[in-house]
């Protein structure tokens, strides 16, 4: 092992006399380390996206009694009681922190740049230095929604969709001052950090796979982050210009956003001629596509872990790229559906109603050729796989309660209720995010050299899926009475006084869900300085990344890769193993070219 | 415990599918419903609500079955060494595209019903969403809305003639809003600078919440109105009793300063 490492170093003299702690860890070139980078970020504003979700459990378990322990953090002004416009900032940035803080960019900054070069076999990215921006154009964004909590009036209360006139008109909310800016410019910062990554995350794929990796030897997992770059290349400057008219709105009093006379406080607005809806639909055709940046990349893991535990190829590796594809292709066109009530015409429904179903269709494929990789394997139930089963039998809810909501005359009726989002939270978190934490489960050794806990893992995992459904899947049944979301005391209306009891009992879930991950932080800090030393391939893996030194130095391998096969050949009959490295030359066929 | 794993993830399907048997039994279902599409959008609901169970307990009882099944430490069968299979892709890609394609076709024409072909109307009022209250205008005694004798209300209280076709206006007097009934399963949100509308008919006399589904600041939550549907008589009455009390009102004009 010793001889490996200093053997990169060696390799990578260019890089090695640069390695004072600044250069190594904080302004590091090294797409390992950015990586690392993302994750600690992001696994910080997950407990921040949690504990502002545990406010809003608090206020729709307890309305308007003050909030212990945390009540003195999010609500200390009024003594520990949630206020009303307290309430709007809450889901407002829960939903702003989880989705633009925590999930994009962990799927494809942290993952997207630590597996990446490690398994198409390249020693960096494409443009190192452009990768080390888009983490450092987190930072401003970082910094601009934390300091929005602490201006006038807080943080932005629009709604993580900020639809006009609302986010426009300065008057019309407490959050819509200052907060409402520092949300507008720190979304455009992970834009632009987004946008460095996507343009990186192409070049390399296409230009740096190693002798042999062709694209259909690609493990799913870059391609979900192919695709996923793509989406964002397209998707992402849609947002970006309409973020940027929304702020020459609030702040130079042009129009685009807001209709002729607009009132706000009963007084005529001096600016006008524009359009609500349009907001709408540029901010939905960038965030249409976003649900697929949040979910193809865990859809890419999860593949990645079944085929490794189940110790079987993956079933119709093509079929999965190409709906993959399919969902890319057909996400662009389908953002309408969030519009079905808005006013837009209702002819153009229709179409999106449409569109809406066939989506659903590369899912399925999905989703049946996960269990396809299941039947007839040897499955082995390790933390990582438990996630990644997890993530399937999750995701067919969330799948399945999608169709609802693209049923225009049902979504009708279900727009704007607990429906959507119990159907969101089963994509988001009971899949996405459970594909995450298998995610760092499975690379953890490669990460930092040293297996995490499996018993603590187990125990994670258990408390975790059992508790996520107990908050969220009795959203359904709240959505089917109507119950709205983003109301602060729905139980005044007649409807809905009934559905206090189940609420209390899902805040009560949701509160153990959040203690439980304390078993994952333990788990993670401990494993890092005291867990077994892994060795390259704990888990006798096919993929690329196994081959490269646990962690691996500069430069990721201590070898030339070359590819001979795809990821996924266990259990093959060529060898006597039940799982084939890329790497490994095929046996009878001596080496006549390096092709 | 031997194959712990594979049952807990066989509790998915059995809890889901209780969840739905148990709740109407806690009172927690779709609320009552009083109006025409409701019914459709209902049978709707529950005609996705039964395909999409047959499916999640199928896929859910598969993945419980494999789980079990192929347990590394109980299988004793050598792995299946397969890439897939082109037959089945081909059937699990037909079959479920022909499916999505037919609930789509299949809710058009309700979609057209209740968004695009108003049945004729008798009876036409308007409603303002605004931070935080629902304001209601009534056509007076000539029947016409828009004229000098119209009944205008702003204590959030809606009161429409039972059994007959309403057309509803709706606007927005500051930011976006959203016109919920659940009892009478529509929604529409209201936009500033667009003139939105809905139809109905209220086919049980009583009171109903008017719920704002769209954020609309920090009163959201207690944007709350009433409709009440009256029989035609009381209804006239009623609107009658609100003319006279509209002719009689004094307005306080605040003095200039």
């Amino acid at each position: 092992m010793s001889t490996v490492t200093a053997d990169t170093h060696a390799a990578q003299g260019e890089h090695a006399h640069t390695s004072s702690f600044l250069k190594t860890y904080v302004f590091s070139l090294d797409h390992k380390i950015i990586g690392l980078q993302f994750l600690f970020s992001t696994l910080i504003w997950f407990s921040v996206g949690g504990l502002l979700a545990m406010g809003i459990r608090w206020q729709l378990a307890y309305p308007w009694r003050p909030m212990p322990l945390l009540g003195n953090l999010l609500a200390a002004n009024e003594g520990g009681q949630i206020a009303p416009e307290n309430y709007t900032m809450l889901v407002t940035m829960h939903a702003t922190v989880m989705i633009f803080f925590v999930i994009i960019p962990i799927l494809a900054g942290a993952f997207g740049n630590f597996l990446i070069p490690l398994m198409i076999g390249a020693d960096d990215m494409a443009v190192p230095v452009l990768n080390m921006l888009s983490y450092w154009f987190m930072w401003p964004a970082f910094f601009l929604i934390g300091s929005s909590f602490f201006v006038e009036g807080g943080a932005a209360q629009g709604g993580w969709t900020s639809y006009p006139p609302l986010s426009v008109i300065q008057q019309a909310a407490p959050g819509s001052l200052e907060g409402q800016t520092l949300w507008l410019l720190g979304v455009t910062f992970v834009g632009i950090s987004s946008m460095m990554g996507s343009i990186n995350y192409m070049t390399t794929i296409i230009q740096m796979r190693a002798p042999g990796m062709t694209m259909f030897r690609l493990p799913m997992t870059i391609w979900g982050m192919f695709i996923t770059a793509l989406l964002q290349a397209f998707a992402l400057p849609v947002l970006t210009a309409a973020g940027f008219m929304q702020l020459s709105d609030r702040m130079f009093g042009t129009g685009f956003f807001l209709p002729e006379g607009a009132m706000a406080n009963n007084s005529p607005m001096e600016t006008g001629g524009g359009q609500p809806l349009l907001w709408q639909h540029l901010f939905w055709f960038y965030s249409h596509p976003a649900v697929y940046i949040m979910t193809l990349p865990a859809m890419g893991i999860v593949s990645d872990i079944l085929s490794t535990f189940a110790r079987k190829p993956l079933f119709g590796y093509k079929p999965m790229v190409y709906s993959i594809c399919g969902i890319a292709g057909l996400g662009f066109i389908v953002w309408g559906h969030h519009m079905f009530v808005s006013g837009m015409n209702p002819m153009l429904g229709m179409t999106f109603m449409v569109s809406t179903m066939m989506i659903a269709l590369p899912s399925a494929i999905k989703t049946f050729n996960w269990l396809g990789t299941l039947w007839g394997g040897k499955i082995q139930f390790t933390t990582p796989m438990l996630f990644a089963i997890s993530f399937v039998s999750m995701f067919i809810i969330g799948g399945l309660s999608g169709i609802f909501m693209a049923a225009t005359p049902v979504d009708i009726f279900i727009h704007d209720t607990y429906y959507i989002v119990a159907h969101f939270h089963y994509v988001l978190f009971c899949s996405t995010t459970m594909a995450v934490f298998g995610g760092i489960y499975y690379w953890f050794p490669k990460m930092f050299g040293r297996m995490m806990n499996d018993s603590w893992g187990k125990v994670h995992f258990t408390l975790t899926f059992v508790l996520m459904n107990c908050v969220f899947y009795p959203m359904h049944i709240l959505g089917m009475q109507g119950f709205p979301r983003r109301l602060a005391d729905p139980y005044h209306y007649e409807t809905f006084r009934n559905l206090l009891p189940l609420n209390q009992f899902m805040s009560w879930a949701a509160f153990l869900l959040m203690a439980s991950q304390i078993i994952f932080i333990i788990n993670f800090f401990g494993s890092m300085f005291f867990g077994p030393r892994a060795g390259r391939n704990p888990w006798k893996a096919n993929g690329l990344e196994w081959q490269a030194p646990s962690p691996p130095g500069h430069g990721n391998f201590d070898f030339q890769p070359i590819i001979y096969r795809g990821p996924y050949e266990y259990g093959s009959p060529e060898t006597d193993e039940d799982y084939y490295p890329q790497t490994q030359p095929p046996k009878e066929k001596p080496m006549t070219n390096d092709q | 415990m031997k194959h712990f794993w594979s049952f807990l993830f066989f509790l998915v399907p059995v809890l889901g599918v209780a969840t739905f048997v148990f709740a109407p039994h806690f009172n927690i279902w779709l609320p009552r419903d009083i109006s025409e599409q409701g019914r459709t959008i209902d049978s709707l609901f529950m005609f996705i609500l039964y395909l999409t169970g047959a499916v999640f307990i199928v896929t859910e009882s598969v993945l419980f079955y494999f789980v079990w099944k192929y347990d590394g430490k109980s299988n004793e069968q050598p792995v299946l060494f397969s890439h897939g299979s082109h037959a089945l892709e081909l059937v699990w890609t037909i079959i479920p595209a022909v499916t999505l394609l037919f609930i789509a076709i299949y809710q058009m024409q309700a979609w057209a019903a209740i968004k695009m072909d108003p049945p004729p109307i008798s009876y036409t009022c308007e409603v303002t969403g605004r931070q935080f209250n629902w304001d209601f205008r009534y056509p007076g005694p000539d029947n016409e809305l828009y004229t000098l004798d119209d009944i205008v209300r702003t204590d959030g209280k809606l009161y429409l003639p039972v059994n007959e076709e309403i057309l509803l206006k709706i606007t927005s007097g500051d930011v976006l809003h959203s016109f919920f009934l659940p009892n009478l399963r529509v929604k529409q949100d209201v936009v500033p600078g667009m003139a939105q509308k809905m139809w109905f008919k209220g086919k049980k006399t009583g009171g109903y919440d008017i719920v704002c589904a769209e954020l609309c600041g920090w009163g959201h939550y207690k944007m709350k109105g009433r409709v009440f549907f009256l029989p035609r008589n009381e209804y006239d009455a009623k609107l009658a009793e609100f003319s006279a009390e509209q002719n009689t009102m004094r307005v306080e004009v605040p003095e200039e300063e």
